[in-house]
């Protein structure tokens, strides 16, 4: 049964994965960051049923307080160029290159 | 089951130089609430060396009382011969960028306050500095110091981010040049977070595989768990794009040229060394201890690696007109002739002598890239560090000493005998070709002739070149001062003198790291 879970969690984590590729907002980029570990969270859960043992799900509260802190930094990153340069995509920031 | 929790044994000896650091870090935030303006930095400077000094004494305390032979907390931190080792040489690189970052004006005034607005002007008249640049850099020491000491995944992963977390935050705070530093922390930040997701799915995949995320059980269900190959196998590869993102190797290293370039020069200097060195502990141990008996699998992947590593930051690196991303292509190539290393696997002998090579590269190089950032530091024009390769022509002849020793560090980089690089190049490649990994070898000598070709032009650019008019200004505040001598010392040394440190590599590598 638990297989199902796991192809859900495949499925946000491409999703996710996509969606940093392909969008352009420095914020949704960084959602779709979020989305992945939310994936990798499905997984350890649907991994700690299926192997009987409890470190999965301990895991995944470890994570949430990692991506916790992880959007404390990004959002005071973005918010501080958006201020500057009045625009969050990711196609404005190309002063350094080659 | 009758419902009592055990409570874990945790080795406070053992992780003492870790929460050293930790602790000083927790004193810098109380300080940055407490104190007030004025004296903070007074506080920061002493607390920080201090800290990072005696974390130093304390690891040297404990190689010499023993080398524990199993992981402490519970299994979830090794304190092994390597990872003293690279304990050790993480605190003297960072104490060495601690010192360049004490120096004025590298960081922003108010980093929240908008380039050119009234905002600015007003912090910078009031003399308003970023004193919380200390606490941050040491909240990322000590995600050094765990990160290639972490026995399992999680704690892998967890260092991971508390030594990323605060660098994204320091790459933005230059005081000159704010948006290339503010694009650098953006571009750190996103492709940092995206790359430590695939980290974390892969551990999860493992977890899914063995049932456990501790390296070693990892390692011991190896061949003992039955048709669940793909779990593992996309597993391990999701680890490996992590954990290669942090070294920067190709074709991951789109993000280092750009983050050194953007940062502030110290910063980069921390990251250049520090962080490196962190990750090879990290990816040495995730791929020897709980993969290596998949070896067969990930070597020729690594392979490939490697030589795409070495020949992009070598190729790449000449077509370069900024000091800093020259700098950084030489830190990718630098990162590909490690990777060398790391598939010189075989037995038991063969492991420490591959690994006491690496330990020896790690130090010989820190080293000489903190000192080559230092110089990066001093020469400056009116809008601060003179960036563009032009503008260091005639340099030898304006200011000989510190040209001459820059290209010093460029030859260490290049790995002429007589410099340390040289010895550190000597011995991984001695290593690989033990392990029969003979064409990585003459891939990494035919790049390094390339770098070398490089490293020579500047060397040229700046001692027969006509310097210009209104050439840059050579400004060596005291700190730097130390940080180049340190660094030219330590070059020298371990170039003409490497015995003891080979051997100290050695004694640390015998033990391999423990399971």
């Amino acid at each position: 049964m638990t297989t199902h879970y796991l192809v859900l969690s495949a499925l946000l984590f491409v999703i996710g994965g996509v969606g940093v590729l392909v969008r352009r907002n420095a914020i949704v980029v960084f959602m779709c960051v979020e989305l992945m570990l939310n994936a990798c969270n499905l997984a350890f859960v649907t991994f700690a049923r299926q192997n009987g043992n409890l470190d999965g799900q301990i895991i995944a509260f470890f994570v949430m307080i990692v991506a916790a802190a992880e959007v404390v930094i990004g959002l005071a990153i973005i918010v501080t160029i958006f201020r500057t340069r009045r625009s969050a995509s990711v196609d404005d920031v190309n002063l350094l290159k080659y | 089951m009758n419902g009592t929790i055990q409570a874990p044994t945790i080795e406070y000896g053992l992780l003492a130089p870790m929460l050293v650091v930790f602790g000083a870090a927790i004193i810098g935030v109380l300080v940055e609430a407490f104190a007030p303006r004025y004296l903070r930095s007074s506080i920061h400077k002493p607390l920080t060396l201090l800290s990072l000094a005696g974390a130093f004494v304390l690891t040297i305390w404990q190689a010499r009382s023993g080398i524990p032979t199993k992981p402490a907390a519970m299994g979830a931190v090794a304190v092994d011969g390597p990872a003293l080792f690279i304990w050790g040489t993480i605190l003297v690189l960072a104490f060495v960028s601690v010192l360049l970052i004490n120096d004025e004006g590298h960081f922003v005034a108010s980093a929240s306050a908008v380039p050119g607005s009234a905002e600015e002007e007003r912090a910078l008249s009031e003399g308003a500095t970023h004193t919380e640049v200390y606490p941050l850099a040491l909240f990322a020491v000590g995600g050094m110091l765990l990160f290639p000491a972490a026995n399992d995944l999680l704690a892998m992963f967890v260092a991971l981010e508390v030594m990323s977390l605060p660098l994204y935050l320091l790459c933005g705070l230059a005081r000159r040049r704010r948006l290339l530093s503010q694009e650098a922390a953006v571009k750190y930040f996103l492709l940092g977070a995206f790359s430590s997701a695939f980290f974390l799915y892969g551990t999860a995949l493992l977890y899914g595989y063995a049932g456990s995320v501790d390296l070693a059980k990892i390692g011991a269900s190896l061949g003992a768990v039955g048709g669940q190959d793909t779990l593992l196998y996309i597993g391990a590869a999701m680890l490996g794009v992590g954990l290669l993102f942090k070294i920067g190797a190709a074709p991951f290293q789109a993000w280092k040229p750009d983050v050194y370039q953007g940062s502030p020069t110290p910063i980069t200097a921390l990251m250049a060394s520090g962080t490196l060195v962190a990750a090879f502990g990290a990816l040495l141990r995730v791929f020897w201890v709980a993969l290596g008996g998949l070896e067969w699998s990930w070597t020729p992947i690594m392979w490939g690696v490697a030589i795409l590593t070495m020949v992009t930051g070598a190729i790449l690196a000449i077509t370069q007109t900024d000091i800093k991303r020259m700098l950084a292509y030489s830190s990718i190539a630098h990162g590909g002739f490690l990777l060398i290393g790391v598939v010189a696997i075989g037995n038991q002998q063969q492991n420490a002598s591959a690994l006491s090579a690496l330990l020896f590269y790690l130090v010989a190089y820190g080293f000489t890239t903190v000192g080559a950032f230092a110089i990066v530091t001093t020469v400056r024009d009116a809008g601060g560090e003179a960036w563009h390769l032009s503008r260091w022509a005639g340099l030898g002849k304006r200011r000989p000493l510190v040209a001459t020793v820059f290209a010093f560090f460029l030859l260490a980089f290049a790995g002429i005998p007589l410099t340390s690089g040289f010895f550190g190049k000597y011995a991984v490649f001695q290593a690989a070709v033990d392990a029969g990994a003979t064409p990585l070898v003459v891939v990494g000598v035919v790049s390094s002739a390339v770098a070398a070709f490089f490293y020579v032009r500047v060397i040229v650019l700046m001692f027969f070149s006509d310097p210009a008019a209104d050439g840059p200004s050579v400004v060596i505040p005291g700190g730097t001062w130390a940080v180049g001598a340190l660094a030219t010392l330590a070059t020298v040394v371990l170039g003409v003198f490497p015995q003891p440190v080979l051997d100290l590599a050695h004694t640390a590598a015998q033990s391999l790291f423990v399971r």
